[in-house]
């Protein structure tokens, strides 16, 4: 039996590259915790929203063959909610739709398992279980304020409806590691997606309602399901009072003890340093 | 939240021709997109709800209405379906349970079928540079497609200081990440647009 411990993991674009600080901090938590992310070989973009606004086909088989890449008996994890909706949604189509399937498969000359299980990295924490995740805490993160910032794709999309749900992890994930949720603020507003390379001075304005929400709330920070959410949030916000916004993983990573910070946290446009002080101060 | 003045009030009123009417049109969409949109009964919720409402010429529930009508042209040719991102909200809070992001998505794909005029031609655009990006390489190379974005668009000065901020923290990779075995990628690219781009 293989081990249970192991995964096939899944980057994406944004985690390796603009987002490569949530790719670091992801696989030091995983080091940390004993997961075996082995990253799956000669992946490709998962199609994105680009792909589906153009061609059905071409974004089930961009899709796709990252699931054919996927070796057996051990579940597929991604980080980024898009990549992981898309991956789903193309799994969805190939349980229900065996022809296609078979054409797929001989394209690639791989076989495709409509079994496979597609996980997001935040399920994995779930799994391996909250006690142990506290017992594992080597950082204090003890007062520290977050609004756990789902942004729209990581629960919503009704296609999936049947799938697991993930609303509510993160705060029990960081709850379980001594931080405080903030409820109250726009978690689950959108935060612009591609519109903020299209036309930025519509993202501008969503992106100041949703961190103002956040100060209203008397929160510290932000931290977010998704390293496209997290980009926009820092690069569109253009309110005079700035809070530093995270990465998930990254704020994991602090907890479970990691030293290395430094190397992710000079790419934030504002910077979460003097917050990880005040926090280190107050232990 | 009241809907801006130019949401609810387009520039342009449809003129609506009775006999030149695609009745077809709404059976079609609810086929491609998997949802019932006759269901609709214009309570506005999903208008409401919508984060980007402001910028588009007919709220989400006006486009099912224009389907309803089947007027084809007024559906396929307007700006909301491009605006939309596919963040469902209004898909979460219809309370007749209508995909409307779904909806969207069938009218683009439709609309750069047919080659209709593109509502915003500059949205058509970034996707078809994150296209080329992804059959070059495989992957999408953020420089690379912001680049030549903003060259086809002629906004280069848009954005010059978030790309000069992302760039100093070596956020925007100036070489793409790449798939190895490229010609698998190279033949997934067969849609009949790929002239086009």
């Amino acid at each position: 039996m293989s081990n249970l411990m192991d995964f096939s993991y899944f980057p994406g674009c944004s985690l390796a590259t603009t987002a490569a600080e949530s790719n670091l901090s992801m696989m030091k938590s995983s080091r940390i915790l004993g997961f075996n992310l082995i990253e799956l070989k000669d992946w490709n973009c998962c199609g994105s929203s680009s792909a589906g606004t153009l061609c059905k086909n071409l974004a089930l088989a961009m899709a796709t063959r990252n699931l054919s890449l996927a070796p057996p008996g051990r579940p597929l994890v991604a980080m980024c909610p898009r990549c992981l909706h898309y991956l789903r949604s193309a799994q969805n189509c190939l349980r229900n739709d065996a022809e296609t399937r078979s054409k797929l498969e001989e394209q690639f000359n791989r076989p495709l398992n409509p079994d496979l299980e597609i996980v997001h990295f935040m399920e994995v924490l779930v799994r391996y279980g909250l006690d142990r995740l506290h017992d594992k805490a080597r950082r204090s993160l003890k007062g520290l304020r977050f609004v756990p910032y789902y942004g729209c794709t990581l629960a919503r999309p009704p296609r999936l409806a049947r799938e697991k749900y993930f609303q509510g992890e993160m705060e029990n994930i960081l709850v379980a590691l001594g931080a405080e949720p903030v409820t109250t603020a726009l978690s689950n507003r959108c935060c612009g997606s591609f519109l903020s390379a299209t036309d930025p001075q519509m993202v501008t304005p969503l992106v100041n309602k949703i961190i103002e929400s956040a100060v209203a709330a008397r929160a510290d920070c932000l931290v977010t399901a998704c390293a496209m959410c997290q980009l926009n949030l820092e690069i569109r916000g253009t309110t005079s009072n700035r809070l530093p916004v995270f990465h998930f993983s990254e704020v994991l990573a602090l907890a479970l003890g990691a030293e290395d910070y430094e190397a992710w946290f000079v790419r934030h446009i504002v910077d979460p340093r003097p917050l990880v002080e005040k926090l280190a101060k107050a232990a | 939240m009241v809907p801006p003045q130019g949401a609810l009030a387009p520039a342009i009123k449809p003129d609506i021709d009775i006999a030149r009417l695609d009745r077809s049109l709404a059976d079609e969409v609810m086929v491609r997109s998997g949802t019932n949109l006759k269901a609709c009964y214009q309570c506005r919720a999903c208008g409401n709800g919508c984060p980007f409402v402001q910028a588009m010429d007919y709220t989400p529930n006006q486009v099912l209405r224009l389907l309803q009508f089947g007027l084809r042209e007024q559906a396929l040719t307007c700006q909301t379906i491009w605006v939309c991102v596919g963040c469902h909200t209004c898909s979460s809070q219809c309370p007749m349970g209508i995909d409307l992001a779904a909806v969207m998505d069938t009218l683009r794909l439709l609309a750069v079928e047919e080659g209709v005029a593109i509502g915003r031609p500059n949205i058509l655009d970034f996707h078809e540079e994150v296209l080329r990006s992804l059959e070059k390489y495989g992957r999408a190379h953020k420089l690379g497609i912001m680049l030549r974005h903003k060259l086809a668009t002629k906004s280069w000065f848009q954005d010059l200081d978030v790309g000069l901020k992302m760039l100093a923290k070596r956020k925007l990779d100036l070489w793409p990440s790449k798939v190895q075995d490229i010609k698998e990628i190279n033949d997934l690219f067969t849609c009949y647009w790929r002239k086009a781009l």
